[in-house]
This record gives C-alpha cells, sequence and structure tokens, in this order.
C-alpha cells in the first residue's frame, strides 16, 4: 500500500525532524556541550522513517546506538530527546542513556541497544509477548548491516520465524560497520538472502526512498500482525557523516571514498529526493516551507528547552537501579 | 506426594524434595498470573513435563540459543510478561551473560527508570559428578560484580519455594542459582501458595555463641556436618546462610560476628573475589573492632574443576577442613 497524501507530508516532516535535530546536535557537540560522542544517522532518515510510518502508535521498536532517528521517526517530541544529549535531567532518560540510547517509552521505543546484534533478540521477546498476552501490536527491529554477522541474528530469526511472531527485521545497511566494509565482512553480501535460510520473505528496498520503504514495511506488518511472521527488509542506505561526529579527524587513510560520500550527499539524500517527488505529486512549494519552518522552531525549542534545563543533583547517582531504593550496606539509601 | 501435616499455629506442611518445590512454585505462579511464562532448553523432559502440558502457550521450549532466548526473555519481561529463563547448567550461564549485564541489569538505570525487567533467570550448579570444568561452574560471584541484579542461592525446599516465588513477583532482574546438591534433599515445605520469603534477608539455621559460620549455597550440607560434631564437642556455632548472596543481608552478618567475635566463612566457589570474599571485606570495614581472631575463608582453589574424580574431590571444602578452621579461630 502508498502513503496516502497526509503521511507523505508526515514522512517529510519527520525525516526533517531527524535532520535538523542532528545537524544542530552536531553544532551543540561540537561546542562541546554534549559530552562523549555524537552518532547522526543523517542520510538514513528514508529507511528510518518509511519503517517507523508503517506503525502503529501501540506498536514497539528496539534501536540501535545511531539512535537518534527512531523516536524521531516515531513521533516523539524533540525537548526531552536533545536534553538527553546534552547529559541534563529533564532528559528522556534522566542524562543516564546519552547519544547511544534515546529510547522515548511514550513512542513505543522500548530500547537502543548500543551492543551491536543485542537488540534483536529483545525486539524478538517483545513480539513473542505481544503474542503470548494476545495482542496485535508488531515489533519492529531496526539493527545495521554489522549486527548482521552476530550470532544474535541468526538464532533470533530462527525462533522469530519458527514461532511466527509479530517482528519486522529491518536492516539499516549504510555499507560499513564502523570503517569494516560489507565486502570485506559479509560472505554474503545480500542480507536479504540470508531470509531464506529462516523461511522467511527476504525484501531488499532502496533505502534512500521513503515511500519505498514505507511499502515494503507496510506489508511485513501486515504478514506479521497476521500472524503469519517476521520479514526481513535489507534497506540500502549511507551514513553522510563519520561513524560519530569527529571520530576521524585528522585521518590520513580514509576507508571510504571522499568521491562516494559527496556521490550520495549529492544525489542520493533522502529528503531533497523526497521534496522533489513531492512537488512533482502536486505539493506546493508554500506548504513544503510551511513544515520547513515549523521543524527549524521545534529544533529551536528544544535547544531553548535543553540550555535552561539543570543537570542532575549528585543525590540522584543511584536512583532507578532498582524497582525500590535498597540500602546500600546498611548505611545510606539509594 | 505426602499428605499435608498442620504445625501448632495451623500451618500446612507437605514433605518434598527441593527439586518438587521448585516446580511447584514455577506451578502456582503460573497458575496465579498469567504474565508468567517459562522459556528454555527441554523444558518437556526435565522436570517441567507437567508444567508444559498444563501452559503449552506460555511455555516455550527453545532451540540452543541461550544467548538470544535469554534476550527474548528480556524484551518479554520489558513489554508486560514475567518470564522464568531457564537456562540449566550454571556454565550456560556464560552464553547469557551479555543480554543478563548488558540489558536486563541495565536498562532501567540507563532509561531513568522508563524500563523494568521483572524477571528470573534460572540455573543449576552442578558440580562434583565427573562432568569436568565446561559443565561444573558455579558462577555466581562473576554476577555479584554487576549493579542492578539479585542473586539468590536457596538451600532447603521450603527456602527454594518461597524465594522463586518472590523472584517471580520482585519487578527486578533476579538470578537464582540452584544447587544439585540439594535436589533431592526432602523436608517441610508450605502448602500455602502465598508463602513468600524476602528477597535480602538471611537465615540464622542455628544460633550459637562462639562462632559464626557463614556457608554459602552447597557449602551449607558439610557446614551441618561440621557443626552436629562441633555442638558434640562443646562448641557453639552460630550457622547462618545468607540465601540472598545480593543485596547481601549485612546486619545479620555484623550482628553475628559482634556476639561471636570469629567468622568462618564457606562456599565452594573459585576463592578469588569470591562472596566470601566480600562478606571478609565487609566485616574488614565495618567490624573490625569485633573480631578476636582473623577471619578464615575456605572456597575452592584457583584452578579448574578436572574430570578424574581423585582430582574434583580435592576441590571443594569438606566437613573436617571446617572442623578445623572453627578450632582455628577459637584457639
Amino acid at each position: 500500500m502508498s502513503m496516502t497524501e497526509t503521511l507523505q507530508r508526515e514522512a517529510y516532516r519527520r525525516m526533517l525532524r531527524i535532520r535538523r535535530f542532528e545537524e544542530e546536535g552536531t553544532r551543540q557537540f561540537m561546542q562541546g556541550k554534549i559530552p562523549g560522542a555524537f552518532h547522526a544517522s543523517i542520510g538514513q532518515e528514508g529507511a528510518i522513517v518509511g519503517a517507523c510510518l508503517a506503525l502503529r502508535d501501540e506498536d514497539m521498536i528496539v534501536g540501535t546506538h545511531r539512535s537518534h532517528g527512531h523516536p524521531i521517526g516515531k513521533g516523539a517530541s524533540l525537548e526531552a530527546l536533545m536534553a538527553e544529549l546534552m547529559a541534563k535531567s529533564t532528559g528522556i532518560s534522566k542524562g543516564r542513556g546519552g547519544s547511544m540510547h534515546l529510547a522515548d517509552r511514550s513512542v513505543g521505543i522500548i530500547g537502543q541497544s548500543a551492543i551491536v546484534g543485542g537488540g534483536i533478540p529483545l525486539a524478538t521477546g517483545a513480539a513473542l509477548s505481544a503474542k503470548v498476552r494476545g495482542s496485535d501490536q508488531v515489533c519492529l527491529c531496526f539493527f545495521g548491516d554489522g549486527a548482521v554477522n552476530q550470532g544474535t541474528f541468526h538464532e533470533s530469526l530462527n525462533m522469530g520465524s519458527l514461532w511466527k511472531l509479530p517482528v519486522v527485521y529491518l536492516c539499516e545497511n549504510n555499507g560499513y560497520a564502523i570503517t569494516t566494509s560489507l565486502v570485506e565482512s559479509h560472505a554474503q553480501p545480500s542480507i536479504a538472502k540470508r531470509a531464506d535460510a529462516y523461511a522467511v520473505p527476504g525484501v531488499t528496498v532502496d533505502g534512500q526512498d521513503v515511500s519505498a520503504v514505507y511499502d515494503a514495511a507496510h506489508t511485513a506488518v501486515v504478514r506479521a500482525r497476521r500472524g503469519e511472521g517476521p520479514t526481513l527488509i535489507e534497506a540500502k542506505t549511507y551514513r553522510f557523516d563519520e561513524h560519530n561526529v569527529n571520530l576521524n579527524a585528522g585521518m590520513t587513510d580514509p576507508y571510504r571514498p571522499v568521491e562516494e560520500v559527496e556521490y550520495h550527499k549529492r544525489h542520493r539524500d533522502p529528503i531533497p529526493l523526497f521534496r522533489r517527488a513531492l512537488l512533482e505529486l502536486g505539493l506546493s512549494e508554500s506548504e513544503l516551507t510551511v513544515i520547513e519552518r515549523e521543524v527549524d522552531e521545534a529544533v529551536a525549542e528544544a535547544v531553548r528547552f535543553a540550555d535552561e534545563s539543570p543537570f542532575p543533583e549528585p543525590s540522584e547517582l543511584c536512583e532507578n537501579l532498582y524497582s525500590r531504593p535498597i540500602p546500600a550496606r546498611g548505611k545510606q539509601a539509594v | 506426594m505426602a499428605a499435608a501435616v498442620n504445625d501448632k499455629s495451623g500451618n500446612a506442611y507437605v514433605r518434598m524434595s527441593y527439586l518438587d518445590a521448585l516446580q511447584q512454585a514455577q506451578m502456582e505462579e503460573l497458575e496465579r498470573d498469567e504474565r508468567v511464562i517459562i522459556i528454555g532448553e527441554d523444558l518437556a523432559v526435565y522436570g517441567d513435563g507437567k508444567v508444559v502440558s498444563r501452559y503449552p502457550t506460555r511455555t516455550w521450549s527453545t532451540p540452543i540459543s541461550e544467548t538470544s532466548f535469554t534476550g527474548m526473555g528480556i524484551g518479554a519481561a520489558m513489554t508486560g510478561l514475567r518470564p522464568i529463563v531457564c537456562l540449566s547448567i550454571a556454565s550456560f550461564m556464560y552464553l547469557a551473560s551479555d543480554p543478563i549485564i548488558n540489558q536486563a541489569a541495565k536498562l532501567r538505570y540507563m532509561t531513568g527508570g522508563q524500563i523494568g525487567v521483572p524477571i528470573v533467570f534460572r540455573c543449576c550448579m552442578f558440580y562434583g559428578v565427573s562432568n569436568a570444568a565446561q559443565h561444573s561452574d558455579r558462577p555466581y560471584p562473576v554476577f555479584l560484580n554487576v549493579p542492578g541484579l539479585k542473586i539468590l542461592c536457596p538451600t532447603t525446599p521450603s527456602d527454594i519455594k518461597g524465594l522463586l516465588k518472590s523472584a517471580v513477583r520482585d519487578d527486578d532482574p533476579v538470578m537464582l542459582f540452584e544447587d544439585t546438591k540439594f535436589w533431592t534433599v526432602k523436608d517441610e515445605v508450605p502448602t500455602d501458595p502465598e508463602y513468600l520469603l524476602p528477597i535480602g534477608k538471611a537465615a540464622i539455621r542455628q544460633a550459637g555463641s562462639d562462632v559464626t559460620l557463614i556457608a554459602i549455597a552447597g557449602a551449607m550440607r558439610v557446614a551441618l556436618e561440621a557443626v552436629k560434631v562441633l555442638t558434640a564437642e562443646g562448641i557453639s556455632v552460630e550457622l547462618i546462610d545468607p540465601r540472598t548472596l545480593k543485596p547481601l543481608d549485612t546486619e545479620t552478618v555484623l550482628t553475628s560476628v559482634a556476639k561471636t567475635g570469629r567468622l568462618v566463612i564457606v562456599e565452594n566457589a573459585h576463592r578469588v573475589c569470591s562472596l566470601a570474599a566480600e562478606i571478609a571485606a565487609i566485616v574488614s570495614e565495618q567490624g573490625f573492632e569485633y573480631l578476636k581472631r582473623p577471619i578464615q575463608r575456605l572456597a575452592a582453589p584457583d584452578v579448574h574443576v578436572p574430570f578424574s574424580p581423585v582430582l574434583e574431590s580435592l576441590m571443594y571444602p569438606r566437613a573436617e577442613a571446617i572442623i578445623a578452621s572453627v578450632k582455628t579461630v577459637l584457639r
């Protein structure tokens, strides 16, 4: 099924929200206001948003260390996400998670695993839970091309298929596991083909085409909800930035050609590609400009909120370790 | 199963084995709460046959994929269920350790409390029977070093019933290390399906005034033998079973050492960074002034479990060694 006009507008809005949020986040990071490492998904917005829009509000997502796009793609508000990146107490995880772990439970993001491949069993288990509870929820599992080589991919797809669990496995294949290319690390370069080993459909889709990703994800979600089991979708996409921002500053031996990166930025950027498609479909320039202005304002507001928020108090260090505070060694309650 | 017998206060008990008490606890929790499911290998064959036939949609007999079925249990726990993940032999906990440590233990903290993981990881410590090093570990010390977990080592039939049921109802990840040395041991077990033991509370198996003896998991069997001999010799031993290793009931330990001034700790895990090491450190930090003699620790040496019974019999503390250590601290 293709996107309705309303969904198309929403797809554009959400891709742009990810892009502007991460561009602004990169600036904040370079100014030293975001600690740790900043993992941008710029370039991968089509794969993320196309898949998220095929879900219902109550459906679940497990994502990865490249985690900013998943909650935004599922409809999260930006304030608590930016505050989390800035390590503030108003952050979505109260400053305990950061860039690799933007999990917003309120929109169904139940986990963002920075252990590569670690989220695949969690998503499969969430689908098992839906089946046992008699719910018709579906769990969407994002992972990268690197995770496909983990044992959890094999084990989980086997069980997901064996028990016909309502899970959609969506590989954001950006071609590089940090710096190791797919051809250097996959004996079978087609990730979709691996589906045959588990008797599930394997689909390859252009991840830079948000409509195509939506169509593939929609088919997979319908199948999962019907109780027919998982689908493996390989969305071929591209990461415009480094594994994390500034990671390879000063690198003398780049792992991917500059021309390749430039080609993708110029010709394979999912946002201008979709913008052109929308104009061709009859949306007006002014309509798109309104969306663009709204997104800019929302990102600015998120930065304002994060800037004005306090850092966590030292007394909060041990909070949320257990469901109820446990006295540490009979002394102070934590 | 024997008929129930009532004690003086009217509570009903049945005599049953540790393994039967464990099965009964699982069955009662499945019956009580439809969110409880069981995930693990060979479920229908080893002891859980009754469970599988009664609750076919809530028992998931898995392929040999410990890492992922453990992670799936965690995913199910995050989304409304209360899984019991059965990892059979304790050495398989290493395969499951990534999702246990990196996901179950950390997610509540890492998400600022947005996500809870109410789950039980069960396994049995199966040693002393010539299965060689890869099937004979007692690996609970590895997990004691992980914040966010709760760790249980019950040593009696009634304790495993009460603690397993509390673990299923707990909102945090709980690891339960059974000790196969107790599987066939029979004792009185309360029939009350609401029989719950608090997590984090030690049991004083015998009150005494001369020396505190702490025995962990399977070491309780030899400790009981040693206490019998020592009592006959007129030595008053206070025997403590921590039952919960994390969070540890340090109050019971420190109160006892304050009374006796002497401490012997015995366990079958390897001695380096073991629970005995942690207890010794806590008592040194918080109860040094009570101690009349240095603390004695008895544990497995820092070497792997050998296959040959002649060699394996040298691994775990025996009653004679406990008796000798108690006499050393009394000197």
